[in-house]
């Protein structure tokens, strides 16, 4: 294949969020050659964030869980997608094939890395037992439901979004809810000090018990292999008949590192999401890239990243002449009882934060690096959350002195910096 | 089961019935309507699955609430007065026969 030529035959491991995008924008960008997806998952690609929301309260999902689907079998028949079941065991970058568990190979012009990530596990003895969960996949999340039907009390390990998530849910379907997080805040990677101690006070008013601060030494069992009890280190028992634990996950790399490829908190792509092969790109919760701003290296593992990962692939696949690198603003959500979070941008460290809006349930938190706004936070204003995503992508000027004047509004310094105007103050 | 009509660009139109409590979002990308992309899955976040609705059929749908009616600011093709995203229009018996109308462009 010479530089710059399409490759005929596009591999691309793993079929969630990232794997399916890549295959659907190549078809859409007009890639004619082989497309092929190989999924470890038996099922066709799904969504995964109701799996912690809708999908454990509410019916329309229980059928098959078809409504999970991000297209129906026919879409990969009508697109030419060869959709393959199996899991990927092996890869050989100097004979450029894939190898599967059952023995069958595929060869690649251009391989995708998209195999997402994996829970981590509390480690602790006990974590076996039956009504202890993790939560990644619908196989996991109908096994939660199942349990949540019959639980009585909930023990929730990682005060994160898929824990607290979870405990929302919980809560409404009128368990007992004790969550353990072994920082001394909520959310502590996820977002500001300000945003969690609102969840926090969100929790703890609906009658969920917080113990931040708290780690986990064992969880014991009823006997009959079912779980009873999580105690803590320092000696408490809670009570639970289901445990779920939410403390982050593990990029799967495995395969890019036993192939030789550099790994880096995640598998090492540049800000084409290339790795250092070049007939190798990855995309998704496994891939660690340069974010924009501060040129770090990031995973980050949300719907919007896995998509604007596989569409810049897609694009770069199918010649565009550009050779774009990834700049796109990532932005991400999560719905918690009936509040919705919205974060646009990354805070890898802030110095200022300025406060907007009026009610106590519905605020923005803007963060500063120095005099550049890097992320906004907003609980339940929609309006400030979308004018956010643009100020940040279009890198639109704004410091935390404009900010803090008297009736400042995102939207309206976006509509001001638009038109080149000065901010108009009321 | 309430029949809904999903109107391409090119005019083509195709008529699914939709199960009562889904949404029409829902209702174009099981059954591999073009179109709608739906990348948040319902969320109303992504404003992705933005359709016109039918003038015929305007009046059937309550008005959108504050958050749909935000992302509809920010759509790929042109918000108009007929604009809605199809992840918040819920299926009810009272919908059969609407007609929706898929914008050029999602994203
Ligand atoms: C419960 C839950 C709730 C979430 N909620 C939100 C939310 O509200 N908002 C948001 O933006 N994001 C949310 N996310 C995150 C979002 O779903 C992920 O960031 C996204 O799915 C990442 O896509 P991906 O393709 O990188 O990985 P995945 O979707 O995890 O897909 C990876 C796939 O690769 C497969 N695979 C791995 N190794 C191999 C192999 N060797 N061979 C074959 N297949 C392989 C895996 O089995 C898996 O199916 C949530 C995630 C979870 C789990
Ligand atoms: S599917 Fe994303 S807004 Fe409707």
């Amino acid at each position: 294949m010479a530089p710059g030529t399409p490759p005929a035959s596009v591999v691309i491991v793993g079929a969630g969020q990232g794997g399916f995008q890549t295959a659907a924008s190549l078809r859409e960008y007009g890639h004619t050659g082989r497309i092929t997806l190989i999924s470890a998952e038996d099922a066709l690609p799904y969504e995964r964030p109701p799996l912690s929301k809708a999908f454990l309260k509410d019916d329309t999902y229980l059928e098959g869980g078809a409504p999970l689907w991000l297209r129906p079998a026919t879409y990969y028949v009508r697109q030419d997608i060869d959709l393959v079941a199996g899991t990927v065991t092996a890869l050989d970058r100097a004979a450029r094939t894939v190898r599967l568990a059952d023995g069958s190979a595929y060869a690649y012009d251009h391989l995708v890395l998209a195999t997402g990530a994996r829970p981590r596990t509390l480690g602790v003895p006990g974590s076996g037992l039956r009504g202890v969960h993790t939560l990644r996949t619908a196989r996991d999340a109908a096994a939660l439901r199942q349990s949540l039907g019959a639980a009585r009390r909930a023990v929730v390990v990682g005060a994160g979004f898929i824990g607290l998530e979870f405990a929302s849910v919980a809560r409404e379907s009128g368990c007992e809810v004790t969550v353990v997080e072994a920082c001394d805040r909520p959310l502590a990677r996820a977002a500001s000090a300000r945003t969690a101690a609102y969840f926090a006070r969100l929790h703890r008013d609906a009658g969920t018990r917080l113990l931040c601060g708290h780690g986990v030494a064992a969880v014991h069992g009823n006997g009959r292999g079912g779980v009873s009890e999580v105690e803590l280190t320092d000696g408490r028992p809670l009570p639970a008949d289901l445990v779920l634990t939410g403390v982050g996950v593990t990029p799967n790399t495995e395969l890019a590192a036993a192939a030789g490829l550099v790994v880096d908190g995640g598998i090492a792509v540049d800000s084409r999401l290339l790795t250092d092969d070049p007939r190798i790109s990855a995309v998704g919760d496994c891939a660690a890239f340069p974010q924009v701003r501060s040129g770090n290296r990031l995973r980050l593992e949300s719907v919007q990243n896995a998509v604007g990962h596989a569409r810049l692939v897609a694009e770069r696949l199918t010649g565009a002449p550009s050779s774009r690198t990834y700049d796109e603003l990532p932005w991400f959500w999560s719905d918690q009882f009936s509040t919705t979070l919205r974060i646009a941008g990354v805070d890898e460290r802030h110095d200022a934060e300025v406060v907007l809006g009026e009610g106590p349930d519905a605020f923005s938190v803007l963060l500063f690096d120095g005099d550049e706004l890097s992320a906004v936070e907003s609980v339940n204003r929609t309006g400030d959350h979308l004018a956010a995503r643009r100020l940040l992508s279009e890198r639109v000027p704004l410091g935390p002195g404009e900010a803090s004047a008297p009736g400042f509004t995102l939207k309206k310094h976006l509509a001001a910096r638009r038109r080149g105007a000065a901010v108009p103050f009321d | 089961m309430p029949k809904i009509t999903y109107v391409s660009v090119d005019e083509t139109a195709r008529t699914i019935e939709v199960p009562v409590g889904t949404s029409v979002m829902r209702g174009a990308v099981f059954n591999d309507v073009d179109g709608i992309v739906a990348q948040c899955g319902g969320n109303a976040q992504c404003a992705t699955c933005h359709v016109y609705v039918d003038e015929a059929s305007a009046d059937r749908l309550d008005a959108a609430r504050p958050d749909e009616d935000h992302m509809l600011d920010f759509t790929a093709s042109p918000r108009r007065d007929t604009s809605r995203l199809s992840c918040q229009l819920t299926v009810t018996e009272d919908l059969d026969g609407l007609i929706v109308h898929l914008p050029e462009r999602q994203n």
